[in-house]
């Protein structure tokens, strides 16, 4: 168990609702849920989700705090806010899930090597480096998560589709040799890493 | 007519050599014959889009965000922010209306952004290009410069989701979204009302982490165009454009279909309809060409 993990369980004891509330963005939200399930039926990956939103919310309530962080549910959000426009209790829906993803993320306790995960975290870390998102190297970095003999089959694999891109130029090989960024790249840095120790001090993270 | 000015956030998908650059070099010509000066916000950053939230958390995302306001803020005053991308106009406004809304947060955003010299007040509207051309234009001020109208296309509008979601465009419902089938109809060309997938959800960043889920998403999207007799998809989003064109491949491998759907933006449209060139209304940058039009582009 993480420190951070530990550290949350010994403040919090059993009232998961109130970690949630405390520490998830927009947690403030999840008790006005009325189960009506809307979210769920909205959803266009709505049955890829072993507990779907409204589930997630009695589970937070329940106390369920192990089955909730470890699940991979949230993880299947697409963010197309359409259970947001439709929750009858104007729930922001997407952004606690969003939250509730990041905070099990934090904790360590998301599902390890969850595909939506690794890609978040492969593409946060490619934007801040340079500013921008360099699509190149994002999706080289994404074939690779598995290691360089399943990278190249995944390549492979997808030739066809980058090589469609680069002949109508919307995929430059040349980002390989640094390609496009900000002028205050470092400052990105610099900011980036000051919100994260103010959000980290606020939320109880020790790191 | 004085030129209407907006500080411009492309966006990275924008960039040259990147996956929407079309979308920019025909934005470019459209805007020139509305007289709208886009300036480019100097030194803008990523947005985070939406797969962001995973590793950055709020105030980060916040932060990145506030920067770019700030720089329009700064460099460009008194000038909305325009996107072309819903992914950055959402995050953009988002920040905007969180920090107006949460003073804490203002403060806090404002704390990561004093270390690197900037601050924000708060007072830039996030706006997204369609928001611009339909409020700002007009649909009679869009239909004005059309020289070549695109009569008999029959066109899918594909409004996808974060164009029409959470925010939308204002008196437009959020299940049947009217402004892009009258866009399409302004430069003369058939909207296919029963397309039924107007605002389904393409998979967005779920196309690389899940592709089969998202997959299935775009099969229905191209499917249901095909059923309702288009001849191409149309759409505002960058993303909804990437992921429904270049993925017809795969589908078309894996289970058989032989997809060859061809999938534009409004801009393109408008570049052509306008008497733009083939390359003007960056019709060389498909993967699925969209032959009719750039017929009617060459003629």
């Amino acid at each position: 168990m993480s420190e951070q993990n530990q550290q949350a369980v010994a403040r919090y004891h059993n009232n998961f609702l109130k970690e949630v509330e405390e520490r998830v963005e927009d947690g403030n939200w999840v008790k006005m849920c009325m189960q009506c399930g809307v979210c769920a039926g909205s959803c266009p990956l709505g049955n890829a989700w072993a507990h779907p939103p409204q589930e997630i919310f009695m589970m937070i309530r329940a106390g369920k705090r192990e089955e909730v962080l470890t699940s991979d549910s949230m993880w299947m959000c697409t963010s197309c806010y359409n259970c947001i426009v439709r929750c009858p209790r104007k729930l922001p829906i997407t952004h606690i899930m969003h939250g509730l993803a990041h905070y099990a993320h934090r904790l360590g306790m998301a599902p390890k090597g969850q595909p939506t995960r690794v890609v978040a975290k492969l593409f946060w870390d490619n934007l801040v480096k340079t500013g921008r998102v360099n699509e190149l190297k994002f999706s080289l970095a994404m074939y690779f998560k598995d290691g360089f003999v399943q990278g190249i089959k995944n390549s492979l694999a997808m030739q066809g589709v980058g090589l469609g891109l680069m002949k109508a130029k919307r995929l430059s090989p040349m980002e390989m040799l640094g390609g496009h960024k900000c002028k205050g790249s470092a400052d990105i840095r610099k900011m980036v890493a000051k919100a994260r120790e103010i959000e980290d001090r606020k939320k109880g993270f020790a790191s | 007519m004085a030129k209407k000015n907006y500080a411009f956030y492309p966006g990275c998908s924008s960039q040259k050599g990147a996956s929407a650059s079309n979308f920019v070099t025909s934005i470019g010509v459209v805007c020139d014959k509305l007289d709208i000066q886009l300036n480019e916000i100097p030194d803008w950053n990523c947005c985070g889009a939406s797969i962001g939230y995973g590793e950055g958390g709020e105030l980060p995302r916040l932060a990145i965000n506030a920067r770019n306001l700030a720089l329009a803020e700064q460099h460009l005053p008194g000038q909305d922010m325009v996107s072309g991308c819903p992914a950055c106009w959402l995050a953009s406004r988002e920040t905007a209306e969180r920090l107006h809304e949460f003073g804490n947060l203002m403060t806090e955003t404002n704390q990561a952004l004093k270390e690197v010299g900037l601050n924000f007040k708060g007072t830039v509207k996030a706006r997204h290009m369609v928001e611009v051309l339909i409020e700002d234009v007009g649909f009679a001020g869009m239909k004005a410069p059309v020289v070549k109208t695109l009569q008999g296309l029959k066109i899918a509008g594909y409004v996808g989701c974060q164009t029409n979601r959470p925010f939308g465009i204002a008196g437009e419902s959020f299940e049947n979204p009217q402004y892009l089938d009258r866009m399409i109809e302004t430069v003369g060309a058939e909207a296919v009302s029963s397309f039924d997938q107007k605002v389904t959800c393409c998979g967005g960043a779920l196309a690389f982490s899940e592709p089969e889920k998202a997959q299935k998403q775009i099969r229905d999207i191209v499917e249901s165009a095909y059923d309702h007799g288009a001849e191409m998809i149309v759409t505002p989003c960058q993303l909804c454009q990437a992921n429904v064109e270049i993925y017809q491949s795969e589908i078309n491998k894996k289970q058989g279909t032989k997809f060859a759907m061809p999938v534009v933006y409004y801009s393109q449209l408008m570049t052509v309809a306008y008497g733009g060139s083939l390359k003007q209304a960056g019709l060389d940058g498909h993967v699925i060409q969209p032959k009719k039009l750039q017929d009617i582009a060459k003629g």
